[in-house]
């Protein structure tokens, strides 16, 4: 095990382990915000540069500061290394400046996304945003476009994390959609006209980290916030049948994958929980699914902001 | 006239052939290398040499070899970068069309150096005519057994491929040119690990720019400290230097380091001095990322000392007032040249350039771009240039890969130095239309 | 700003000549078995010179030759700007715009093929000879105005010498 400084609080930790997941081993505030990284799926990471961090020593044997901020998702630790992350000005600052790039071209249309109050943006924006935008010109803007007959890509939210195409790679056999073009006109798109057809291509909704990737069947039905998350299992036999049933109600609106509070997929039985396309978009109806009970959903997020982080909790049934 | 190690033979007729450029002392280094030295005896010679990577970054060539990770029945590659796409240098377009064997001899000398047995030229796409007079090249040395199996009876086996790339300036960067070269997009990697130990298809792979793979055939041919006598301080040899702009002779010069920035502009040997009379205004003296001096910091340094062409004192002064030598992309602004319109036309490049994989890179250099082409066309606000600087700081240092940095340096600098132009340019409008600034003061005119 | 390229429609992969094939298998045959995708930019560009440019149908069939994905043969050809993917004009004249260029008069040279030719860069003219685009730094700095045009480069251009040029090429593509 090696010992590893951030923001004052120690850890120890596995050789090769990121400074990012040293952070979140020990959790709390000292954990930086990730947008591409996700750990669920190899070679995601280093492009959103949020997760940047201060490097005040680089280890024991060698306590040089490291000059430039470094991805601290893609960046291993060292014996004696001392991170800065939410005690270093110049992080915040940089942060600060990556959210604004982030969102010089956001259409900011939180009010009609679907997206909106599980939204990671929507908290970076919260936390390192300025109120006001800096960027005088016209925004970049792309048609909605249908990828799958269940899956609406907003290309205009898009903050090119790259994930949805790993999720691509990696759960499914076939992909058809990738990053086309370059620079600021680079885009998520199939380039022809082609639907996305695999049994676990939903899970490019779920790992999308904006509303760029929507569920159709989801869409404009109600805002998450004033749903009531229910932890579900069912017996099916393409994937863990794990998931989390947003209800209304007696109705099911919506059906995700269990996340956790980093917005990623849990692993259950040593398993990534993935959730097929029939879980999630075909069992609407509460016949299907045994329902375990409420879901603990994370401080950050605005759906805990109201009554659910209540005593509620304990006995659903009071909220309605 | 200075020596010329690379480019002596460049003008005889036919050199270009196997067997004029053999003729001329071709492919000794790997004759002298292959049947009495060492791969590590190569390689000590390179180091001794000084020889620092010609590409832009100036990275010890000698000590970037001995970084090669060799693990037990892994192969090894060694790369060229003929990506050549730096604005203002167009100096390995001219070694390999005059002396592709040249190219060729150091790539054998090289990768017997390093132990690679499959080696690479990747060669940017829009020199398709280069990549064929390559690919000629490559025959006639497989021809007469200077590829293939067994060279000249060493045991030592090498194949050596030219492909090109497609249009994409960012395939310069070591990795992303490594990306390329599998076939895919020209997304530089997360680094560590370093090419050194996962490269082309996960094999260690070294990565050099033509000119320093060049250099390797002098190096062998006269020791490496015979060349290290060559230039000054840790700017040892010769280097090409590809001048353009408003010079009376641009072109392409192999010069000892150490030669005078003067001597360089002004003298008979060289670029003869500014186009059509007139007055120097400013030069980027490495290629278009490093900073633009205005003329009274182009041939005297801050402290009055004569500016040399190496890569100490072109940087003398840090990015306040001096440089870097760079690619050696030496561009001349004469009096009428507009720096603000030039500032936006390389910001347009990176913009352009930008792979997009990166937010800050991404988003910062077309922001950048869009905020300058403002200011050029009469409607930006003193309160853009603030924002310029400030888009440039989150930029900088920040990308996952140099291109960040090459695309904030040069507008950092030029507002740095002409602030007074860029604020004329806000002031007066149209003025601007219709006319140049002109030479800014020096700050003791001022 | 909007998006340059719209969902273009699939189409069925294309057959190439013989002498392509012919290319296309020699260059896959340079490197390593399992590695052909190595091979994908230079086929693009054989693609683009039997054809002009680079259509849907031939970058799928390109997949097949290399056994992979369509996906990733559109990913590889709107990354790199060589690749024309919508059709162009008999001659596609491709003047650099960048820095030095600009020093020695390129924006002049690239106003008068738009006058000469009576269109914009970006476009075609209307008897099919020839699309005007800009580029960026084609390695020729010392050498300008220049442009590129079938892998020719022209340099040290004048409006005489464009004019000589855009003549020669009419030849060369009405015989």
């Amino acid at each position: 095990m090696i010992k590893v400084t951030i923001d004052d609080v120690e850890i120890e930790v596995a050789p090769g382990t990121t400074i990012l997941n040293a952070a979140r081993q020990a959790g709390g505030d000292i954990v930086p915000p990730a947008m591409c990284y996700y750990s669920k799926l190899p070679g995601t990471g280093g492009k959103c540069r949020t997760c940047l961090v201060e490097v005040a020593a680089g280890s024991a044997a060698d306590p040089r500061p490291m000059p430039k901020l470094v991805a601290s998702c893609s960046t291993q630790v060292m014996d004696g290394m001392i991170v800065k992350n939410k005690t270093s000005e110049r992080v915040h600052e940089n942060r600060g400046g990556v959210v604004e790039f982030l969102l010089i071209n956001h259409p900011l249309d939180c009010p009609v996304c679907d997206q909106a109050g599980e939204c990671h943006l929507q908290d970076l924006g919260y936390e390192h945003g300025s109120a006001k935008t800096r960027f005088r010109e016209e925004r970049r803007t792309y048609a909605p476009i249908e990828i799958g007959n269940k899956i609406k890509l907003h290309m205009n939210r898009c903050i090119l994390c790259y994930r949805c195409v790993h999720v691509a790679n990696q759960l499914t056999d076939k992909r058809v959609h990738g990053v086309l073009h370059r620079g600021e006109h680079a885009e998520i798109s199939t380039y022809i006209e082609n639907a996305i057809e695999n049994d676990f291509s939903g899970n490019m909704i779920d790992v999308c980290p904006v509303g760029a990737l929507t569920d159709k069947t989801f869409r404009f039905k109600s805002r998450v916030w004033f749903l009531k998350p229910m932890e579900a299992e069912c017996a099916c036999e393409k994937c863990s049948g794990k998931a989390v049933l947003w209800m209304f109600g007696n109705e099911i609106y919506r059906v995700t994958a269990r996340k956790d509070k980093y917005g990623e997929v849990e692993t259950i039985d040593d398993k990534t929980a993935w959730i097929c396309n029939d879980c999630r978009f075909d069992k609407k109806d509460t016949i299907k699914w045994n329902i375990l009970g409420p879901r603990k959903i994370d401080r950050h997020s605005v759906i805990s902001q109201g009554k659910y982080a209540t005593k509620n909790d304990q006995n659903p049934q009071l909220l309605r | 006239m200075a020596k010329k190690l690379l480019l002596e033979h460049a003008d005889v007729p036919g050199i270009a052939s196997y067997e004029v450029y053999r003729k001329h002392g071709g492919y000794a280094s790997v004759e002298k290398a292959l049947k009495s030295m060492s791969p590590d005896e190569v390689v000590e010679e390179v180091k001794k040499s000084g020889l620092r990577g010609r590409g832009g970054a100036g990275f010890p060539t000698g000590m970037k070899w001995s970084f090669l990770a060799k693990p037990e029945g892994v192969e090894r590659h060694l790369v060229c970068n003929a990506d050549e796409s730096e604005p203002g240098t167009f100096k390995d377009r001219y070694l390999m069309e005059k002396l592709p064997h040249l190219l060729i001899e150091g790539m054998i000398t090289s990768s017997y150096a390093l132990g690679a047995r499959r080696s690479y030229i990747y060669i940017r796409g829009e020199f398709m005519y280069v990549l064929q007079i390559l690919e000629k090249a490559i025959a006639e040395a497989y021809a007469n057994g200077m590829l293939g199996k067994n060279i000249l009876g060493s045991g030592y086996d090498l194949d050596l491929v030219v492909t090109p790339g497609g249009g994409a300036y960012i395939c310069g960067e070591e990795t992303a040119l490594l990306e390329s070269l599998e076939g895919k997009r020209g997304n530089p990697r997360m680094k560590p690990p370093f090419p050194a130990v996962k490269g082309l298809w996960g094999n260690p792979t070294v990565v050099n720019n033509v000119e320093s793979i060049a250099a390797v055939v002098p190096i062998v041919n006269h020791g490496g400290e015979a060349y290290a006598t060559i230039g000054i301080e840790r700017s040892t040899g010769t280097k090409l230097i590809s001048a353009s702009g408003n010079l009376v002779r641009p072109g392409v010069y192999e010069i000892e380091l150490g030669l005078s920035v003067e001597e360089f502009i002004y003298g008979d040997d060289y670029c003869r001095g500014i186009a059509n009379g007139k007055k120097l205004k400013a030069c980027v003296p490495g290629g278009s990322s490093v900073p633009i001096l205005p003329h009274y910091l182009v041939t005297k340094t801050a402290n009055g000392d004569q500016r040399l062409m190496t890569y100490e004192s072109l940087a003398d002064g840090g990015f306040a007032t001096g440089s870097m030598l760079g690619s050696g992309g030496f561009i001349v602004f004469d009096e009428d040249q507009c720096i603000v319109r030039n500032t936006w036309n390389f910001a347009r490049f990176y913009a352009h350039e930008s792979c997009g994989q990166c937010s800050p890179c991404r988003e910062g250099t077309g922001w950048m771009e869009k905020v300058l082409y403002r200011l050029e066309h009469g409607t930006g606000t003193l309160e853009d240039i603030d924002l310029l600087e400030q888009i440039n700081k989150k930029i900088e240092g920040n990308t996952i890969c140099p291109l960040g940095d090459a695309a904030a340096w040069p507008v950092a600098a030029a507002i740095r130095h002409f602030r007074e132009e860029f604020e004329w340019h806000v002031k007066s409008p149209q003025e601007a239309q219709t006319r140049n600034y002109g030479l800014i003061q020096t700050p003791l005119e001022a | 700003m909007k998006a340059e390229h719209p969902q273009a429609v699939n189409e069925a992969p294309i057959d190439f000549s013989a002498h392509t094939m012919t290319e296309i298998q020699r260059v896959i045959d340079l490197f390593p078995a399992g590695k052909q995708k190595s091979a994908i930019l230079r086929i693009l560009h054989f693609v683009q010179e039997e054809f002009g440019w680079v259509s849907v149908g031939a970058m799928n069939r390109v997949a097949q030759i290399l056994d992979i994905q369509p996906i990733e043969v559109y990913e590889v050809a709107t990354f790199y700007t060589m690749f024309h993917l919508d059709p162009v004009g008999k001659n596609v004249l491709e003047v650099c715009r960048t820095g030095p260029c600009q020093l020695v008069g390129s924006d002049d040279i690239i106003s008068y093929i738009e006058q000469t030719l009576d269109i914009k860069v970006g476009e075609t003219s209307k008897d099919g000879m020839f699309t005007l685009k800009t580029v960026e730094c084609l390695g020729a700095c010392g050498y300008g105005p220049m442009l590129m045009c079938k892998y020719k480069f022209y340099e040290h251009l004048t409006k005489e010498k464009v004019n000589e040029l855009l003549d020669a090429m009419r030849d060369a593509s009405q015989s």
